[in-house]
């Protein structure tokens, strides 16, 4: 066993959680960041990259960057809460030019162009940034569950170090979780350690929910293949097999139609829109995206070439851990959220921010949760490592009954009721509250029996986060008898006044909604 | 999926081991490590760009094949390892990312970059 103290840990090494390590380790404050995989590499960001809402603090540009899309959320977004994401993002994005010396590309008249990262860039140079800053690397250290203090407040975690084969708990004064959103093991890019792991522990630990039924996001990929890159496909025409035009197809608002026609046919795809010019920009660009196609022998501009949709749900939808404060703390004391374990829709409402509110949401979020947390701490003057603590897993590490194993069955019996399209992406209430018995079902099996041995508790906990992370979506997406954002339901194709609020989530054995309380800014 | 860790170019670094997000690798007994879960490969392709000798060939497909591809081939044609000569890692190389200009997704608008 590992045992550590800290005044913060940090769960998670994707953008939000190596910014809460450096603005907590600024603020003063001891910092452990525990990360599933390798900081640096893990998660939805470090393997693709992004653009990111940066906007000049010109007013009009400001104004024009949230207006543009509160429709399109369903005006479920805050403009108080957007403008300090442009705020917080813009300051961010010029340290990563000034501290990181991240070498964004330039335009014709010399500027730094600064609305966009390079996965691998971006995260290799924050890796150096949070070491530079004094914190407690621990790589391939999944977290599996909270510490509780005797009052209830989040007083650490435990976990399992995978290359040491050996458990590790941090007793820390407060945590951020920034353990990604959950992308049910799709093989979307980068998405495989998003299992949705942090919001169970929140959950546990009796934190909310927030916007569960904004969680049908799927990203175009070619056959086979894990490269989500979506951005490029708006160059491109779509097929059926006999070579004729797909009607309605698109990368940006016709998703639905290719969901439609793969429930019952191939669908092909060509980017054939792309000047010679515009083609070899995409090359310089975005290199990953050219992988699938020059690996496999493919010209996507002049090839026809077979593609699938690859389930991202929290990843970029935006729902997630309720935010209560400024500073990113949640309903319970000492518990704190960041990135895609967080909702979004404070700034996106109903709408996935796709990868450019998302990369602003990470930075702002982690920097603000950091900062909250390394207060927190302080004002525990220095009891946070006496405190007596107990931990609170529960699914996947303490059954109710004997315990036995079966994660694999779990998670492809979760997998089979969110992952197919007409289940998740096509909607409708017929569908969904069916899956969602089967889902209650498979959650109260593996409740009263699954616990596997060593570093099968990671596993047999992710399992556990992806039924309950199901189970809150499709109990929200059966609340929200309406069409709003991007849930888009089938048989209640309209907006309705009436539901213009968020609606919150939580519970594990039984699963509770209730709109919230307050008005939502409009 | 991880198809290749070559033998004849790793210098037993281990870095892939370090950096896999999955834990994919296991350090081998002779210095070459050992895909030991490709089941849990996620296709993410970060240990090709990290290996600092471009041993490393992960396949786009995201399930195994069923032999591993022709290393020699692979080589003799710049596949292997060729993910960071791409984004410009390495020595005597330029980060690709100064000079990730896209071109704009609408007539109107701004290069994408990233």
């Amino acid at each position: 066993m590992t045992d550590l103290t800290a005044d913060v840990l940090v769960a998670g090494g994707g953008p939000a959680g190596a910014w809460a390590a450096i603005k907590a380790a600024e603020a003063g404050a001891d910092v452990v960041l525990a990360d599933k995989g390798y900081l640096g590499t893990s998660g939805a960001t470090a393997s693709a990259g992004t653009g990111v809402w940066y906007v000049e603090p010109e007013p009009a540009a400001r104004e024009a960057a949230m207006a543009g899309r509160e429709a399109l959320g369903g005006y479920l977004a805050d403009r108080g809460w957007m403008a300090r994401v442009l705020d917080q993002t813009y300051a961010n994005m010029n340290e990563l030019a000034e501290v990181s010396r991240y070498p964004f590309p330039v335009d014709g008249d010399g500027r730094q162009i600064r609305r966009g990262l390079q996965g691998p860039e971006y995260m290799r140079r924050m890796r150096v940034r949070v070491r530079r800053s004094g914190v407690r690397v621990l790589d391939h250290s999944p977290v599996t569950e909270l510490l509780a203090d005797g009052a209830g407040a989040v007083a650490g975690a435990a976990g399992y170090r995978l290359r040491d084969d050996r458990p590790f708990r941090v007793r820390a004064g407060a945590v951020v979780l920034a353990t990604g959103g959950c992308a049910f093991l799709s093989r979307a890019l980068g998405c495989d350690v998003n299992t949705g792991d942090g919001a169970l522990f929140a959950a546990e630990a009796g934190a909310e929910l927030s916007g569960m039924e904004f969680s049908n996001a799927y990203a175009i990929a070619p056959a086979f293949t894990s490269v989500t890159k979506t951005a490029f496909y708006s160059f491109a025409t779509f097929y059926h097999a006999d070579g004729t035009v797909l009607e309605g197809a698109g990368s940006r608002r016709g998703r639905s139609v290719i969901a439609r026609t793969l429930l019952s046919e191939p669908v092909l795809c060509r980017i054939d829109r792309a000047t010679p010019e515009d083609q070899r920009a995409m090359r310089l660009a975005q290199a990953n995206f050219f992988l699938p196609f020059d690996r496999q022998g493919i010209d996507p501009f002049t090839d026809l070439f077979p593609v699938t949709l690859l389930a991202e749900g929290t990843v970029r939808g935006t729902g997630g851990i309720r935010i209560t404060g400024a500073d990113c703390s949640t309903t319970v004391p000492g518990l704190y959220a960041a990135g895609d374990a967080a909702t979004r829709e404070l700034i996106c409402g109903g709408f996935t921010g796709g990868g450019s509110h998302n990369a602003a949401w990470a930075m702002s979020s982690g920097t603000w949760a950091g900062q909250g947390a390394a207060r927190y701490a302080a004002g525990l003057g220095g009891r946070a490592g006496a405190r007596t603590v107990h931990a609170l897993g529960e699914a996947g590490v303490r059954p109710e009954g004997p315990a036995a194993g079966g994660h694999a069955d779990y998670v492809a019996a979760v997998q089979a009721e969110v992952l197919p399209y007409d289940k998740n992406l096509l909607r409708h209430g017929g569908r969904l509250a069916p899956a969602l018995d089967v889902l209650d079902r498979t959650w109260r099996d593996l409740r009263g029996t699954l616990r596997e041995e060593g570093a099968g508790v990671v596993r047999a906990r992710s399992a556990a986060a992806m039924t309950a992370h199901a189970r809150w979506m499709y109990r929200a997406a059966l609340t929200r008898t309406e069409t709003r954002g991007m849930h888009k339901r089938q048989d209640l194709p309209d907006q309705d006044p009436a539901q213009h609020r968020r609606l919150l989530t939580g519970g594990l054995d039984e699963i509770w909604t209730r709109p919230e309380t307050g008005a939502v800014a409009s | 999926m991880i198809e290749i860790v070559s033998r004849g170019r790793c210098i037993a670094c281990d870095k892939c081991v370090d950096v896999c997000p999955t834990n994919v690798f296991d350090r081998g007994a002779d210095g070459v490590p050992v895909i030991a879960r490709q089941s849990d490969c996620q296709t993410c392709f970060m240990c090709e760009a990290y290996c600092p000798v471009d041993a490393l060939f992960v396949d786009p497909r995201s399930h195994a094949l069923p032999e591993p591809p022709d290393e020699a081939a692979l080589a003799a044609d710049g596949t292997l390892g060729a993910y960071r000569a791409q984004i410009g890692w390495g020595r005597g190389r330029t980060p690709g990312a100064g000079r990730a200009i896209g071109p704009s997704l609408n007539p109107a608008g701004a290069p994408l970059t990233s």
